[in-house]
């Protein structure tokens, strides 16, 4: 790394006999971008690079935590039994995107919606604004919680409310087919404001000469909204839903909390079937190849997110 | 006659608004006002929307429960969240104002890995080394396993704040003959205060909510509140009325940092996608 400049003006301004440019002090001076990062970077890297190592390193193995037996070599038999024979592996990266694709787009679109409907002065607004970040910060098993009680198909307030209007009752997380649109239905409730907040924050920033212009020509409101705000605003809106998406494909607490994967499989998403293979089954083996595919997932998923974004800020 | 007009408008607005973000307010209240209910109001039907017998039976149920002793588990959140907090200022501030002194942009990248990472693809190797150890159901393994969740977070939204301040004032103390490391605890932690705390209360509150690494990494003498509430549900089922006060007992502490610190939790939440 280049020797930074303001250390080295330092260190000729200062006094030649003085301590701080001999000795220990002044090699930690001149190290100082070095040594101010080091226990962090030290940490993390310790943190990430044993766990991933050692997780490839337990993924070619068969391994019960549970018995006495040590583990035990396999090679690739983890991975190959996953892709081929393991029906429940398949089901659960369908889940995983099932709920993510959905939930995203859902949050995507209510949560630009809301911001543009933010994005003007009314009574009200700044506690509005300010109550929006509550779902985001409260404890995910607490709300999952809630929800149960809320989604009960008998005792809870949902079907309540959807009797009122007139609607039939649904099974919110207690059917197969309604589970993944009910989780949704939390994930949506915590992560819009996200969203929202992120757009608005996007529409803050906006220029406002493209506006004036179309003032002019004569445009309408709707056509500045179409054919400049939209526009504009797309890289924010892209970072916004990319964010999400990484976040959404890790989703653990509430779908752990209200269904652990059930009813019959139909929310047990890659991480539940992983946390469960792992700490209820003990097949640690089994469990760190299936966290070596998921890693692989998400980070691939990042990576096309980091290359789309790219491509939508130029 | 447009003055009324305009004043009438601005009321539906704010009246559209009210009904579309109610959803959001609905479920704190619905949490809340089951917490004071008897068990006959909470699963009454159609429902009890504000109690008619408020009662302090849940709460009561919650406190006093020998078998589920919720001040141990408060303390153990508590402990938790400060030392991971504590460790994680401690590494991540220095780091942080290299990163955004000397644009490491590497490093930063780094740290954005470790965010990206799946928190389960940490948990299984560290579950494995802390079983072998026998630190299981130690403080210890907790407060290094939130400091994984943590330490990224703090780093990178410290980074931002660390930019923000103009660099004249830390080239003007270096010239002034003051080492880095002074200028970095004398003039650029105290310039950040405002950003240090907001960081802190962040990091607080992310090992608060953590379930998946306590729920594992946890015993009966350091189980966290939201793996108490956990059992506490597959336990009591239908003891609607203690679940929401226990539900309610663990958020609000969150919500009211959340509302102190509401100016830098989004750009805490998302990770730096954007500055507020």
């Amino acid at each position: 790394m280049a020797e930074p400049s303001s250390v080295a003006t330092a260190r000729v301004a200062a006094d030649p006999d003085d301590a701080s440019t001999r000795g220990i002090s002044a090699w930690l001076e001149r190290r100082a971008s070095f040594m101010l990062p080091f226990p962090a970077v030290a940490t993390v890297a310790l943190m990430l690079a044993f766990p991933l190592g050692y997780t490839l390193f337990m993924s070619v193995q068969e391994w019960n935590v549970a018995s006495a037996n040590p583990p035990r070599f396999v090679f690739l038999d983890n991975y190959v039994t996953l892709f081929t024979t393991d029906t429940r592996f398949k089901n659960s990266i369908f889940v995983t995107f099932y709920f993510t694709l959905l939930g995203v787009t859902v949050q995507t679109f209510l949560g630009v919606t809301l911001a543009l409907l933010f994005n003007r002065q009314f009574w009200g607004r700044g506690i509005l604004r300010t109550l929006a970040i509550l779902p985001m910060v409260a404890t995910p098993v607490a709300i999952a919680l809630i929800f149960v009680m809320m989604f009960h198909p008998t005792l809870g307030v949902m079907n309540y409310f959807l009797t009122v209007v007139g609607l039939p009752p649904w099974a919110w997380t207690y059917s197969s087919s309604t589970v993944i649109p009910a989780l949704v239905i939390v994930d949506t409730w915590q992560w819009t404001p996200l969203i929202m907040l992120i757009t608005l924050a996007g529409l803050a920033a906006l220029p406002g000469e493209p506006y004036e212009a179309a003032m002019i020509d004569g445009a309408s409101k709707p056509q500045m909204l179409w054919l400049i705000t939209l526009p504009l605003l797309r890289p924010t809106i892209v970072t916004a839903a990319l964010f999400r998406l990484i976040d959404s494909l890790k989703t653990f607490d509430i779908i752990f909390v209200m269904t652990q994967g059930g009813p019959g499989g139909a929310s047990d998403t890659i991480n539940i079937y992983l946390f469960n293979t792992a700490f209820a089954y003990f097949h640690m083996g089994m469990a760190s190849s299936m966290v070596v595919i998921f890693f692989a997932i998400v980070l691939g998923v990042s990576i096309l997110a980091v290359r789309i974004r790219r491509a939508t800020w130029i | 006659m447009d003055l009324i007009r305009k004043r009438w408008e601005g009321a539906a607005y704010t009246l559209l608004m009210l009904v579309l973000m109610a959803p959001m307010v609905f479920v704190f209240f619905w949490m809340v006002s089951l917490s004071f209910r008897t068990n006959v109001e909470a699963t009454a039907s159609p429902p009890i929307f504000i109690p008619r017998n408020p009662t302090l039976a849940g709460y009561q149920f919650v406190f006093n429960n020998p078998s589920n002793p919720f001040f141990k588990y408060l303390l153990n959140s508590t402990i938790v969240a400060l030392g991971c907090t504590t460790i994680g200022l401690l590494l991540g501030v220095p780091a942080a104002f290299s990163i955004a002194r000397w644009k490491q942009n590497g490093l930063a990248l780094g740290i954005l890995l470790a965010r990206i990472t799946p928190g389960l693809s940490f948990l299984l190797p560290w579950f494995i080394t802390f079983r072998y150890f026998g630190l299981i159901d130690t403080h210890f393994a907790l407060i290094v396993a939130h400091l994984i969740v943590g330490l990224p977070i703090i780093v990178w939204v410290m980074i931002g704040f660390f930019e923000d301040l103009p660099s004249e004032l830390v080239d003007a103390a270096l010239i002034d003959g003051s080492s880095i490391y002074g200028v970095l605890w004398r003039i650029a932690v105290p310039l950040v205060k405002p950003g240090l705390v907001a960081t802190a209360i962040l990091s607080i509150i992310f090992s608060w909510n953590n379930f998946n690494f306590s729920v594992i990494l946890a015993g009966p003498n350091t189980r966290t509140l939201p793996v108490a509430v956990f059992n506490l549900m597959s336990f009591e089922q239908f003891n609607w009325g203690p679940l929401a006060a226990a539900a309610t007992m663990i958020t609000l502490p969150v919500l009211a940092m959340a509302l102190v610190m509401q100016r830098h939790i989004v750009s805490g939440l998302t990770f730096g996608a954007v500055k507020q």
